[in-house]
Order: structure tokens, then C-alpha cells, then sequence
């Protein structure tokens, strides 16, 4: 355990030391501010509307703004997930400081868990943005707390599972813009996939739409806890770094 | 201490090291020597458990490095050729992290950063980044990062690669230092640099092992014979070369001459002489006696090259155009 905290304090070290950090904080709170405010004003006209034409106005309009907030951020993660994890295991490829690492008393996954904890831990901090616009609504208005909260857990293990993915995909290549692209690419075919299950009903579809990141995070942004989708998001998590515990294995049989 | 028995690697297409054995006593130094390619990372590399053998075994102070390769991490320091430093980090917290991973831990682990730093001649730049750092300092750095955890085996693969002179002989002392404490195991393609520091060496070529020797019984081996070049220039402005050769291979003890350079007016050979004969007195006289001025004469290095080929007995495979075997030209 101390080993995966050794690695995971060098990780964000490394992260907060060069400018990485700093530039996808500046990232994140531009495009979050953004959506927010769009999201506000959209919902403001909306409203002022509905009261010119003397109706109530018919929905609960916080939730409604966190709902589709929400909905927003993991579009946001698919182009910050591969930013964050390309680096990790190709960048220590390139400059060979892997050799380190697999020569020293420190097994494996104690590597990964630490490197991927890392990962997980940055991309928190960049949730933890979108947490100041939530927080306005609490400023002006008394929205359910629960739900909010349940929804940042599944963003939460969405973006873990993902950077799972992208942990594997850096042990791949010692080029990170390759580890990048591939992460990027797979992200958005996880994401995509279940659009086919719209229009097609055959048992095929229906599997490429259960493997869908997206699909399971419906439960989540309604508010619910739904056991199948957290076990699926768990589950994608282990595959992902057991396929990175696997590709670190026969690196050293292959180099 | 390290025993290495039919030590193998084999690649898809080519194998990098065959059935390599050899043995380590505890407290050595032990010069690797061999050309660029000839598998001696990739040893070194099995010897750390950095990479796994295709057959056969290696054992390091006492344990497997298939069977228990933790056991053997936990006594091995290990600079790869380029030292594996994080660029963005601070030197005396690079060495903490790599402390603290090989198990170093409160003060122990400061004291030991505080001994490699002054041991190293690093302590100077404790609060520099990595990356800014020069060559020397980085592979200090590097030596520094290897014996933090005072394993009892150092294998450091070209240690003195890319230094410049001074730093060569810093580097070198440094390691010599090292001795008593720990076994050490050295890469190196340069043949002075064992005969400085180690008492052992191993020779392998193409992934065999050559030899495997004291430094002194090998500097006998290859003692005697010699290289030496020679500049003759004419004293008309100009030169018959093939005359030169032919008159320097009357010369006894002379067992071949290669012509260098070759300039109109004056031109360089190398001269190889036979083993436990000194020529050059004779070969001076000879070229002035001519009628041809000597402007130069100077050993050449003998290279690790020609070790080799003395060590093997084997003959060049290609023999060199313009080479003139002194027997046929009498």
C-alpha cells in the first residue's frame, strides 16, 4: 500500500509541476462555466416565456440545469480522459525510467493501482470545478442534494473506468500523442456504441448497447442508484487495469 | 555471489545472448566487456529482472531472479544505460522517491540521501530539476540513485558513456571507491577502462561468452604485439608508398602494413609488429637510412577489436586491400 502511495504522490507531483495540470484546470472551468451559462440562460428565457403567456412554470429548474450539466461533462471527459492518462506509462517508456520501476522491490500493481489512482485523483480535481457552478443554485435556490450527488458518483466511475482504458492504452506505445489517440478513440466508441440500440433490437446490438459507458450513466444523472449500472462501471474498471497489469507483464517479454 | 549458468535470450528473429556462464566472487569488480550489440544490456537486464531468460538460470546473492525476483530487486542497484530520471523532479527528492522504493524509509532514508549525495558529489545540486542538470551530474545522479539502498550488488551498464575526460576519471574513481561494499558488475566497449578499475573481466561478442579472465592475465594475453604508426614523408616532395611497404617489411619483426593515408608528398601506415618485438628503433632507422624523413611515430591504441581477435585466434574475415603481409613481399 505504501508503494501505491509513493507512486501516486510522484503522479500528481508530476502533474502539478508541469503545466499539464494548470491547463486542463483552465480548460475545464472555461467549458463548465460555459455550460452553465448557457444552460442558465437558456432556462431563464424559457421561463420568462412560460410566466408572459401566465402559464407556471412547469419544471423544477435547478435539477433541470444539473441535469443536463451533467449530461455535458462526460462529452468534456472524452477529450480530457486520453490527455490525462497518455503520459503515464509512454512517457516513462520513452525516457526509460520504467527500467526503474520493474527493477525496483515493487510489484506491478502496485504501478498501475498508484499511476491509474492518479489519474482518477486529477480528474476529480477537475470535477471539483463543475462543483462551484452547482454550488450557485444552492446559492439561489434550494435543490435536492441526493441526487446531485448520485450523479457525481457515476461521472465519477464513468471517468474512472475510462482512464482505466487510457492507463492501458499508455503501456502500448512510448509515443504518447499514439497512447492519446487510441484512448480517445476507444472513449468515444465506449461512448457511441449504444447508439445502435436505438434502431436495432437483434442480440448483437443489444450487447454493443449494454457495453456502452453512456447507457449505464442514465440511472446515475435521474438520481438513482441502480446496482446493475454500478456493478458494470466496477467491473470495467478491473478489465481496464487487468489489461494493463497483462500489457506491463509482456513488456518484458517482448522487449 | 552472482552465478550465471547457460544463461539464454532468444528473439523472434535473433538470439542475444547463447548459453551464456560465468561467476561472481562477493566484493569484485567485474569489467563486461564487448561491442556495441554484443548482448551485454541484455544480460545485465536478466540480472535484474528487468527481463525474464528464455532458459537457463541466474542466481543474484543467493536468489533466483525467476523464482524470487523481489529478493533480488531488494539487493540490486542498477543504473540502466541512460539513467531512468524524471525530468520535472528536484534531485534530493528523486532520491527520497527512489529510496523510499526500495524500502528506505524516516531517517534512515534521509541519512542515506545525505551519504550517496556527498559520496556522488551531487549535494551541490540537491534542489535542481533533473532536467536541467548536466550530463556528469545526471549520471551521478544516476550512480547515486543505484547505491542508495547500499545493495550488495551495483550493475551499472556504461557508466562512463558520453562523459567527457574529466568526468570519466571522477566517475571511474567513484566506482573504484565503491568496491569493498559492494560486488560490481560494469558494461563497458572500452578496453583502458577495465584495466583501470576492474579485476575481472568477462568478454562476450554476439551474444557468447569469449572469454572470461583476470585483467592482468589478459593484458599478458594481448601484450607483445603491437600497432604503431608511422608518418613517412620524401624528401623530393614525393613517395613511393609501395616502396616504403616494401622496405619496412624487411624490417624484422614486422607482421603487416596497412597504408593509411596516402598524400603525394608523405603518407601514413600502421605497422603491426610480431608479439615480444620491439621494432621501433629498428624501424626508424630503417625509413631515415632510405632516404625518407620520419615525421611521426606513435603507438595506436590497440583496440578491443584485435583483442578479440587474439583472445578468439580467429583471422579477419575480410583481409584489407592494401595490406601487405611482410613474409611475401621478402
Amino acid at each position: 500500500m505504501r508503494n501505491v502511495w509513493l507512486i501516486w504522490r510522484r503522479e500528481m507531483r508530476s502533474y502539478f509541476v508541469s503545466p499539464i495540470a494548470y491547463i486542463l484546470l483552465l480548460m475545464c472551468a472555461f467549458i463548465f462555466g460555459f455550460f452553465f451559462w448557457s444552460l442558465l440562460q437558456a432556462y431563464l428565457q424559457f421561463s420568462m416565456e412560460a410566466q408572459m403567456r401566465g402559464e407556471m412554470f412547469p419544471m423544477n429548474m435547478p435539477e433541470e440545469i444539473t441535469r443536463r450539466l451533467f449530461g455535458n461533462i462526460p462529452v468534456t471527459g472524452l477529450f480530457i480522459i486520453p490527455l490525462i492518462t497518455m503520459r503515464l506509462f509512454a512517457e516513462e517508456k520513452r525516457t526509460g525510467t520504467i527500467e526503474l520501476l520493474t527493477t525496483s522491490p515493487i510489484r506491478d500493481g502496485e504501478v498501475i493501482l498508484g499511476k491509474w489512482l492518479a489519474a482518477t485523483t486529477m480528474y476529480c480535481c477537475l470535477l471539483l470545478l463543475s462543483v462551484l457552478n452547482v454550488a450557485f443554485l444552492f446559492f439561489y435556490s434550494h435543490p435536492d442534494w441526493k441526487p446531485i450527488l448520485v450523479s457525481y458518483l457515476g461521472l465519477f466511475l464513468q471517468a474512472a473506468a475510462l482512464l482505466a482504458f487510457g492507463t492501458f492504452f499508455s503501456t502500448l506505445t512510448k509515443n504518447q500523442i499514439i497512447a492519446g489517440a487510441a484512448t480517445f478513440c476507444a472513449c468515444l466508441l465506449l461512448f457511441v456504441c449504444g447508439w445502435i440500440g436505438e434502431y436495432n433490437s437483434e442480440t448483437w446490438a443489444r450487447v454493443l448497447a449494454y457495453l456502452s459507458v453512456s447507457t449505464h450513466m442514465e440511472s446515475f444523472t435521474r438520481g438513482t442508484l441502480d446496482s446493475k449500472d454500478l456493478i458494470f462501471y466496477v467491473t470495467a474498471i478491473f478489465v481496464g487495469l487487468f489489461l494493463t497489469a497483462r500489457s506491463i507483464e509482456s513488456l518484458r517479454w517482448r522487449s | 555471489m552472482i552465478t550465471v549458468k547457460e544463461l539464454t535470450k532468444r528473439y523472434a528473429r535473433n538470439t542475444a545472448v547463447d548459453h551464456i556462464s560465468f561467476e561472481i566472487q562477493k566484493g569484485q569488480i567485474v569489467g563486461f566487456l564487448g561491442p556495441n550489440g554484443a548482448g551485454k544490456t541484455t544480460t545485465m537486464r536478466m540480472l535484474t529482472c528487468f527481463l525474464p531468460p528464455t532458459s537457463g538460470s541466474a542466481t543474484v546473492a543467493g536468489f533466483d531472479v525467476l523464482e524470487e525476483p523481489m529478493e533480488v530487486k531488494k539487493r540490486i542497484g542498477y543504473l540502466p544505460e541512460t539513467p531512468p530520471l524524471y525530468p520535472e523532479m528536484m534531485t534530493g527528492e528523486y532520491l527520497s522517491f527512489v529510496g523510499s522504493l526500495k524500502g528506505l524509509r524516516g531517517a534512515e532514508l534521509k541519512q542515506r540521501i545525505d551519504y550517496v549525495s556527498e559520496r556522488c558529489a551531487i549535494a551541490d545540486v540537491r534542489n535542481k530539476q533533473l532536467g536541467k542538470l548536466s550530463k556528469g551530474y545526471r549520471q551521478r545522479v544516476g550512480l547515486a540513485q543505484a547505491i542508495i539502498h547500499n545493495p550488495e550488488v551495483l550493475i551499472l551498464d556504461e557508466p562512463t558513456a558520453g562523459l567527457d575526460p574529466k568526468q570519466i576519471n571522477e566517475t571511474r574513481d567513484l566506482i573504484k571507491s565503491l568496491a569493498g561494499d559492494h560486488t560490481i558488475i560494469l558494461s563497458t566497449h572500452i578496453l583502458p577502462e577495465v584495466e583501470q578499475i576492474c579485476q575481472q573481466v568477462i568478454i562476450i561478442s554476439k551474444g557468447k561468452l569469449v572469454a572470461t579472465d583476470t585483467v592482468d592475465n589478459l593484458q599478458n594475453r594481448s601484450r607483445g604485439a603491437e600497432s604503431v604508426f608511422v608518418e613517412v614523408a620524401g624528401r623530393n616532395g614525393a613517395l613511393d608508398t609501395t616502396l616504403v611497404q616494401a622496405r619496412i617489411g624487411k624490417v624484422s619483426g614486422v607482421s603487416r602494413i596497412v597504408l593509411k593515408e596516402k598524400h603525394p608528398a608523405h603518407s601514413t601506415f600502421e605497422v603491426e609488429t610480431q608479439k615480444d618485438h620491439f621494432v621501433r628503433g629498428d624501424l626508424a632507422r630503417a625509413i631515415v637510412e632510405a632516404g625518407w624523413d620520419l615525421n611521426e611515430m606513435r603507438s595506436a591504441a590497440v583496440s578491443l577489436e584485435e583483442i578479440f581477435l587474439q583472445l578468439t585466434g580467429k583471422q579477419e574475415a575480410t583481409p584489407r586491400e592494401d595490406a601487405v603481409v611482410a613474409g611475401a613481399s621478402k
